[in-house]
């Protein structure tokens, strides 16, 4: 049952990033080029999705807990620290190189284009070496937000 | 820059896709308690990685399958194109990856789930990013 709500999640995101445009790193890239062909579409998508889920949010957490797993996990209201700004920077840098976040370099997959198909397997090496360094540091200091 | 060409606003369908986006956000956090931040899904989704990882990898799969069922549906191609610097895109998805598991999100996460939820936090890298990508843009198509 998971499995199969999971990957109907999954399908719905995807069908969402395919309509919007965002699927297609020249209108992301164009998004981001304030300064030339901009395209303001991503914006439109944001604030939809933005909006959407502020308002689902607050009719999901009438309940106890999810309808499937035994809790809701929210990130904490930690601090705004230099891991996230770091990360956030480094993050953004490589969006305008590249022209994908990782929910579109997902739905890019099928098409095969020979920069998806670099770009994906350095995105997970690069998410397992921050992986490493992150629990590397935490078991130096106690952290205040390990997830997304 | 190869890919300099200019791209349609498409304010409706864009709405409409945004709107689909909200829902998945939603359908996650009613079902699975979690929020649908496609980096945390992917780091979370390998066998193992957490005890929780089937209904992750399940939802990557989805995501995988979508331009697939849109064009099943409508039989129209997915418009896509994918810079074809080779090693620009792998300098890319390293630091696509690593900054969006070091910062804890990314669009999704921070973007979508984060500004949903009115997370100072996920504000501050939504800024940040869209900062560092606005820049870098800038640097490569008007400077370089």
């Amino acid at each position: 049952m998971r499995p199969l709500l999971g990957f109907l999640c999954g399908l719905l995101f995807g069908v969402g990033l395919v309509v919007g445009g965002m699927s297609d790193p020249a209108k992301v890239l164009n998004f981001l080029d304030l300064f030339g062909r901009w395209d303001p579409s991503l914006a439109v998508v944001m604030a939809g999705a933005s909006v959407t889920a502020f308002i689902g949010y607050r009719l999901v957490r009438r309940r106890d807990r999810p309808l499937l797993l035994p809790d809701f996990q929210i990130p904490r209201r930690g601090p705004i620290d230099t891991q996230l700004l770091l990360g956030a920077a480094v993050f953004g840098i490589g969006w305008g190189i590249g022209g994908f976040c990782p929910g579109p370099a997902w739905t890019a997959l099928p098409l095969a284009a020979r920069g998806t198909l670099v770009f994906l397997p350095a995105m997970l090496v690069g998410m397992a070496l921050a992986a490493m360094l992150k629990r590397r540091s935490a078991a130096k200091t106690p952290m205040t937000d390990g997830r997304t | 820059m190869p890919l300099d060409f200019a791209t349609p606003f498409t304010p409706v369908a864009s709405l409409v896709g945004g709107i689909l986006i909200g829902l998945s956000a939603v359908f996650v956090m009613a079902l699975f308690g979690r929020i649908a931040g496609i980096s945390g899904i992917t780091s979370g989704a390998l066998p193992g990685a957490r005890s929780d990882w089937s209904w992750r990898l399940a939802f990557v799969i989805g995501l995988i399958a979508a331009p697939l069922a849109v064009l099943a549906l409508t039989s129209r191609s997915v418009p896509q194109v994918v810079p074809a610097n080779l090693p620009a895109m792998a300098v890319a998805g390293l630091l696509v990856g690593f900054g969006t598991v070091l910062g804890s999100g990314c669009t999704s996460g921070h973007g979508v789930c984060g500004l949903a939820r009115l997370s100072p936090r996920s504000l501050a890298a939504v800024g940040i990013f869209m900062a560092t990508a606005f820049v870098t843009v800038f640097v490569l198509r008007h400077l370089a």
